[in-house]
């Protein structure tokens, strides 16, 4: 009896935590691991700190929004399916609230001329960030000959033959499996 | 009808966006622009709201187009197809994460995936680039206003200024040129 309400005492904990966590991390990705790192490994002591590098680890190799990852994997560890659940919905919730909101409200001031030039300002701030997020994701890419072999392909793939991202991200993830074997098999000989 | 392309389409973007953040805009791009959901500025303004405002990037976008689409029932369907494949996927390894990570099979896809999300982003940002300067009329008064936020936000990223500051900073400027 107080196992059950002890669990259930979790997994609303969970839910209020990650709804929080949803609620006040703005960009998203690696700007939410500090605040996730703190609620969950300081606070709450729900993962031990080397899980958390597992965490980020997982959350790497696993395709998904970050938080999502993040949100899943501490639920279901400390609360199974239903923790998981709870967390998911935490960490989503504020902002899709917060969304929809804005969604409303621009939809009604987009044409005035002011909001349209800070539009046309924001444009190209947007431009920026999305190059310093390019340089970041470029500088953490492993140094080798099969990466830039890789990236230039998949490079010309998108712009010059517009190809279909998806079958793009399928081929690279293929070629990469096959040169990994290949390599053992170097390294075994 | 709408909401189950919406779902399925977004379904895809969450099970294939690999490194977070940015990693999802080529594939939410050609997405959105492929069916015709909105433009390509639209989606540039929009990503601007999503840094703005607090939670994850891919949740933030993916609410917005499913609600500019089909209203309240399009933004959930949107926002529970980008959702439902890590969460699926987590919940499935969470009890054998180690294992899942040794395997030579992640491994080797992680080492190809990489790379190619570099090339997607880059690819996306050329176009994007386009949609933000007026190709046509190299210099023009707006490309030339263009250019110096650009400048300005480049020198604030430098300086490792938050996001928000940076947008805001780039509206102001867009007002005053």
């Amino acid at each position: 009896m107080m196992e059950m309400e002890k669990k259930r005492g979790t997994i609303g904990d969970l839910f209020v935590t990650f709804c929080r966590i949803g609620a006040f991390t703005f960009g998203g990705g690696y700007a939410m691991i500090p605040l996730i790192r703190r609620e969950v490994v300081e606070t709450k002591k729900w993962l031990a700190e080397e899980e958390m590098f597992d965490l980020i680890a997982i959350a790497e190799s696993t395709p998904g929004p970050l938080a999502i990852n993040a949100a899943t994997f501490v639920g279901s560890r400390v609360g199974g399916v239903p923790g998981a659940f709870s967390a998911t919905l935490g960490v989503v919730l504020p902002s899709f609230f917060i969304i929809l909101l804005i969604a409303g409200v621009l939809t009604r001031v987009e044409h005035f001329a002011i909001v349209q030039k800070a539009f046309r300002g924001v444009r190209a701030g947007v431009l920026v960030l999305i190059a310093s997020a390019l340089v970041s994701l470029f500088r953490q890419l492993p140094r080798r000959t099969f990466t830039y072999i890789a990236l230039a392909a998949a490079f010309a793939a998108a712009c010059l033959a517009q190809a279909d991202s998806i079958a793009i991200l399928i081929l690279c993830a293929l070629c990469g499996i096959a040169w990994n074997a290949y390599e053992k098999k170097k390294v075994k000989k | 009808m709408i909401c189950l392309k919406l779902f399925w389409e977004f379904l895809k973007i969450g099970a294939f966006t690999f490194g977070g953040g940015y990693a999802m805009l080529p594939l939410m791009r050609q997405t959105v622009l492929a069916n015709r959901w909105t433009t390509e500025s639209r989606i540039v303004d929009f990503i601007a709201v999503s840094e703005s405002t607090p939670g994850p990037l891919a949740v933030n976008m993916s609410t917005y187009i499913g609600a500019q689409t089909a209203g309240l029932a399009g933004a959930l369907a949107a926002t529970l197809g980008v959702v439902l494949p890590s969460f699926l996927i987590i919940l499935l390894i969470s009890r054998s994460y180690r294992k899942f990570q040794a395997s030579p099979v992640v491994k080797g896809a992680m080492e190809g995936l990489r790379p190619a999300v570099v090339a997607l982003v880059a690819a996306a940002l050329l176009s994007v680039a386009g949609s933000v300067f007026d190709v046509g009329d190299l210099l023009s008064r707006a490309n030339l206003a263009s250019v110096a936020v650009v400048l300005i936000a480049a020198f604030l990223c430098y300086k490792k200024k938050h996001p928000i500051l940076i947008i805001a900073v780039s509206a102001l400027a867009g007002m005053a040129l």
